[in-house]
């Protein structure tokens, strides 16, 4: 295998016609466009199909329609786009169908949509925070992966960073071997008294009522088995670290550099990086933060994550946010904190305030 | 066509005898008959037509529904067709995906006049003017149905609903949406059909019109639509023997039954040339 060149919104869809996605539908809008317009290139040369929606809400259901035949089936947007989006990815959970959502965001700031969603009801998709272009690549194989053997939506989140860095990358993925779905609709059953209904309301064929508490006491014990097992973490240098510094996605990419600047300088400072958003690994966290004197959270919005790593640390060790809001001037999140010397400086901030106040 | 020809009986006006079981109106595609949807209700007599038309055609075990969210919902349980339940409006666009990842089915939706015209209508527009292979099936009774009687935009002026008391007002409300009219002039849209199940002839219409419109989809033409008018006593707030006499003298008045295209040409009233 040779690496090639490719944008990440092209690494990705490649990675998603090669994982055996055969539909996507998606409405453009910036950061996510190229996404839709790779996936329009590549999917009508392998017979597969890709369409331009009217909007966000008939993208996601044409992508039920095609998922619910059993074909490996994705689509994406901004998180602007996925606020449309979510009564569908919230009934789509309830109807067990394996969605892959690529989400391209503008900044930071749709960490909360993305793992509480916006939607009604009990419900949870799993959410992987590529951190490159490379690990967007495996992560894509992944969430198809997963979304077939949990039969839930897994989300990609990346942003505008993500979607337009060029970078090698390499496709080593063995050849998809398409995965029985007994469950899917092809049409065969009808008139044996054994056709299917996909169905997020729980109506089972032959009856007349559904058992809503049920149904969904069920999908709750799926999304425990989920959390349980699917949490997925990076760090690097916490054995001795005072100072550990957390952060996510493309921002994560900045820390990790600076963090080995400064262990290289001596500093007694760690680097932790969620890679799945939900399930958050908060034991794995709560491991690395132990022994550290305080846990700084650099992310790019007005601090959301911080929610989470609060909960995993579960006050043993104090918890601050040095990110922040950060944008350019068309408000697509590629704002000034996104530079190694500004986040060296909130870290050294950090790691100075640690001195006072010890 | 004989095989059209329906024993049914007559139910305009009120029944002047006992009622006697006159024939086998339990299509085979159904696991149980018995539902639950109120007396006098048209959607039971329109779904039947649709499962005995794609048993007819031979597609039982090649046909894919996609079904809204109303009252018809109920029937997800008891239709023995393989289903995807959509969300109110989002039945076209799943239909959308399914069909285009398995061409060979037959795919139809089924949906309400709030599901389709309401919630919904940029869907089946943008999916006519796609020229997309699926059969819309609209069950329109002017009215919410299912939540008790509430106004969709189908509603015909002066008729009385929970949101529009003192009966649908052109300057308040605005004007209902004939959906069946709005999309003849599309490209892509190869059969667009109303009929009725007011009565024993409007059934077997009907039902030719629902061959027709799967008949095209077979034959790849595009898109089609059969729009039904179905009864809704309950919803209309007047006896039940009241509803087909209802249906023919307010909704029928705004819907008027005919076919609009055929072959992908306009045809009837208001057709061009």
């Amino acid at each position: 295998m040779t690496r090639t060149l490719m944008e990440g919104s092209e690494a990705i869809a490649t990675a998603a016609v090669a994982a055996g996605c055969r539909f996507f539908a998606g409405y453009p809008m910036t950061p996510f466009t190229e996404v839709l317009e790779n996936f329009g290139k590549r999917l009508p040369a392998v017979g597969g199909v890709c369409i331009n929606a009217e909007s966000e809400i008939e993208a996601i259901g044409m992508t039920w329609g095609a998922l619910a035949t059993g074909a490996r089936a994705a689509t994406g947007s901004t998180g602007q786009g996925l606020a449309l989006m979510q009564e569908s990815l919230s009934e789509i959970t309830r109807a067990e169908l394996p969605l892959v959502v690529f989400h391209m965001a503008r900044g930071q700031g749709d960490y909360y949509q993305a793992t509480r969603g916006g939607g009604h009801g009990d419900y949870r998709h799993i959410v992987y925070a590529p951190i490159d272009v490379r690990e967007a690549v495996e992560l894509t194989e992944l969430a198809f992966d997963r979304a077939d053997h949990w039969r839930n939506p897994v989300q990609i989140y990346g942003d505008y960073l993500l979607a337009h860095t060029s970078e090698g990358v390499e496709f080593t993925a063995d050849p998809f071997v398409p995965v029985a779905k007994d469950w899917a609709v092809d049409g065969s059953l009808g008139g044996s008294g054994r056709s299917r209904n996909i169905n997020p309301i729980g109506m089972q064929k032959g009856s007349k009522s559904i058992d809503p508490e049920s149904f969904w006491k069920r999908l709750q014990v799926k999304h425990d088995q989920i959390e349980a097992s699917e949490a997925r973490f990076e760090s690097e240098s916490t054995e001795d670290a005072e100072l550990l510094v957390v952060a996510f996605g493309s921002v994560a990419r900045f820390v990790r550099h600076v963090v080995r600047e400064l262990r290289s300088e001596g500093r007694k400072v760690g680097y932790a990086r969620p890679i799945s958003l939900w399930p958050f690994p908060a034991e794995a966290l709560a491991a690395a933060a132990r022994g550290t004197q305080r846990v700084a959270v650099l992310e790019q919005n007005a601090g959301q994550m911080i929610d989470d790593v609060r909960l995993s640390v579960l006050g043993s060790v104090p918890v601050v946010g040095i990110g922040g809001i950060s944008s350019d001037s068309a408000g697509f999140g590629m704002g000034p904190l996104l530079d190694t010397r500004v986040i060296r400086g909130r870290i050294e901030s950090a790691l100075e305030n640690l001195e006072v106040s010890t | 066509m004989s095989s059209d020809r329906l024993d049914v009986l007559d139910t305009h006006g009120r029944p002047t005898r006992v009622s006697t079981r006159v024939g086998e109106f339990e299509p085979k595609l159904l696991l149980d008959g018995e539902h639950d949807l109120c007396p006098g209700c048209g959607e039971p007599v329109a779904i039947r037509l649709l499962l005995e038309v794609i048993e007819e055609l031979g597609y039982a075990q090649d046909s894919i529904g996609v079904i809204g969210i109303g009252c018809y919902t109920a029937f997800t349980g008891l239709i023995d067709v393989d289903l995807i339940q959509a969300l109110h409006g989002r039945a076209p666009s799943v239909a959308t995906g399914a069909k285009r990842m398995r061409p060979d089915k037959l795919l139809f939706t089924l949906q309400g006049d709030g599901d389709m015209v309401n919630e919904g209508l940029q869907e089946v527009i943008h999916t006519a003017a796609r020229g997309e292979s699926v059969t819309c099936v609209l069950l329109n009774n002017g009215v919410f149905g299912e939540t008790g009687g509430h106004m969709t935009a189908t509603t015909a002026l002066g008729q009385r609903t929970k949101t529009s008391l003192e009966g649908r007002d052109a300057d308040y409300h605005g004007y209902p949406i004939p959906i069946a009219e709005l999309l003849v002039p599309l490209g892509g849209v190869s059969y667009v059909a109303r009929g009725s199940v007011a009565d024993a002839k409007s059934v077997v219409r009907t039902k030719a019109m629902l061959r027709k419109a799967f008949e095209a989809q077979i034959a790849g033409e595009g898109f089609s639509l059969v729009e039904i008018l179905t009864m809704c006593p309950t919803g209309w707030f007047i006896p039940t023997a009241d509803g087909p006499g209802y249906l023919d003298e307010v909704l029928g008045e705004v819907h008027a039954a005919g076919e609009l295209v055929v072959g992908g040409k306009p045809v009837g009233k208001g057709a061009s040339g």
